[in-house]
Order: C-alpha cells, then structure tokens, then sequence
C-alpha cells in the first residue's frame, strides 16, 4: 500500500527533480517493494546479473557481452563492433539521467540477452552495480 | 567567358553531385539516437522505400537482435526513412535488405582489399565509421576515409 503512494509521487516529482541514477535506482527499488517488502539493492547481485552468460543468444551472451565486465570501462556492440560509452555514471555522466531512455534499453537488451523483461529488482540491482563503480 | 567557366565548373562537379545525394540527406536526431545507437545511422539514401518498409515491419528481429521502437516513434522514423529513401534496392531474395549487399555499395568498395575487411577495428562491413570518421554525422566524403592498417605507421597505435 506504501509502494502504491510513494510510487504516483516519485512519478509527480519527475519534471521537478533532475533525473538521476539515483532516481532511477529508488524509482525500481520502490516498485520491487511491491513484491518483495524487503528488497534493497545489492551491487554484488547486480555484478553477478552482469556476467551471467543467459544461454538464450548466441552472440549476444550476457550484458558483459558488449557492456564489458567493468562498468566504468567503454565497450563495443559484438555484432556491428560500434563502440559502446562506459555504463558507470562516474565515466559517462549522462548514463542512466533519462528514465524513458532507461526503460528502453532495459526493454530491448533484456529481451535479448535474457529472452524475457528484467523484473524491478534485477533493474535496481544492475544500477547499484554500475554506479558503485565510482569507488573503484 | 564566365559563362563557358561555369559551365565548365558545373560539368566538373557533375560527379561528386552524383555520389554524395545518396548520403546527403541530414540525420535527424530521433533517427541518430534511434538507429545509431547499435550502428552509426545510416543515411536513408541507400536503400528504397520498399527496402525501408520491410526493415521496419520486424525491428523486434533486427538482424538477430530487438530493436523495436514504441508505435510513435517507428510512424516517425518510417515516414521519414520514406520521404528520404533512394532508388537503389536491395538484392529482392533476402529477407532483410542489406546495405552492404547493394550493387552501389559494391562498387564503391571494390578497391577495399580483403585484409581490410577482416581487421578487428573493422570487424563488419556495417561499421562504416572504422574507416569514414565522419559516418556519425553522415559524411562519407573522400577526405574523411582513412582505412585501418592503411595509415602511416605513428598512427597505428
């Protein structure tokens, strides 16, 4: 029930606040909460997420695949070799800072690489993973 | 006399014309960040309109990936690609048109020696910008070309 006020508001507040990582990170820990009222984001999980080798695409094996192992390092798309900016936010500062542009990709690469959607909680756990990088 | 020397000077410039109208049309910045995401945006002049329409009626499979775009969004790029597309085809038999597998591509490339082509920096016929460093912004000119393997050596690394 939390979720579901805290949610419309997070929502409400996107034209006034910049968007963030951070922003993205609340905005699918939230919505994993609906689920799960425990949830909370683990860097840990979201690296083991990242190099998961998924099993459903060929040249498209896990998120590593193009996005590399490290988050702050640049990569390159496996099939048309165009060079990919680096995930971390502390590397490339516009990462995750458009939720639409976030949903999108989250949309088509876990499509790809896991043959279905990523659920909230995996999304959280993927940016929190991503952005702790700026320690490294 | 002017007159001849602009005759002249038009006649001269006759061919660049016809070589560059297919990659003259400007990128527009849905179409940049919408199909140049994955691949640099190719100018929409390389393919046809029925080229074009196949590509965009299965993005969900786009040469083995998804690439699908939300109902708005592919009205516009598709209206778009319409209005701008060429009228070189794609060989007719393949399920999804290739730029790289046009006659006028071939014929552009053919001085491309083999090694070039199987160069990690290249990797694919479709990364333009491993030898066109311009193709980000659409330019595909002369001066702008310089092929991996093929530079002078301090510029290797």
């Amino acid at each position: 029930m939390k979720a579901f006020i805290i949610l419309p508001l997070l929502l409400a507040s996107a034209g006034a606040m910049a968007d963030t990582p951070l922003r993205s990170l609340v905005y699918y820990t939230t919505a994993a909460r609906q689920n799960q009222p425990d949830f909370s984001a683990d860097s840990m999980r979201g690296q083991s997420f990242a190099l998961r080798k998924w099993g459903v695409s060929q040249s498209l094996p896990s998120c590593a695949t193009c996005h590399t192992d490290r988050p702050g390092e640049a990569g390159r798309h496996a099939i048309t070799g165009k060079p990919i900016a680096a995930l971390s936010p502390a590397a490339s500062p516009k990462r995750f800072s458009n939720p639409a542009k976030v949903e999108k990709w989250f949309k088509r690469n876990c499509n790809e690489v896991l043959g279905r959607a990523c659920t909230s909680a995996e999304k959280a756990d993927f940016i929190k993973f991503v952005m702790e990088d700026q320690a490294s | 006399m002017k007159r001849l020397a602009l005759v002249l000077s038009i006649f001269a410039s006759l061919p660049v014309l016809a070589d560059s109208e297919r990659t003259a049309t400007r990128l527009t910045p849905q179409y940049q960040a919408e199909c140049g995401s994955c691949h640099v945006a190719f100018p929409p002049g390389l393919l046809s309109k029925a080229d074009w329409q196949k590509t965009m009626a299965r993005l969900d499979k786009h040469f083995g990936t998804d690439a699908s775009v939300d109902a708005k969004t592919h009205q516009a790029i598709l209206g778009y690609l319409e209005r701008n597309a060429g009228s070189r085809s794609a060989p007719q038999a393949a399920a999804e048109p290739r730029i790289t597998a046009t006659n006028w591509f071939r014929k552009e490339h053919r001085e491309v020696p083999g090694s070039v082509w199987k160069d990690a920096r290249v990797k694919t016929a479709a990364n333009c910008v491993a030898c066109h460093s311009g193709a980000e912004q659409g330019r595909y000119g002369e001066s702008e070309i310089a092929v991996p393997g093929m530079q002078r050596r301090h510029e290797e690394n």
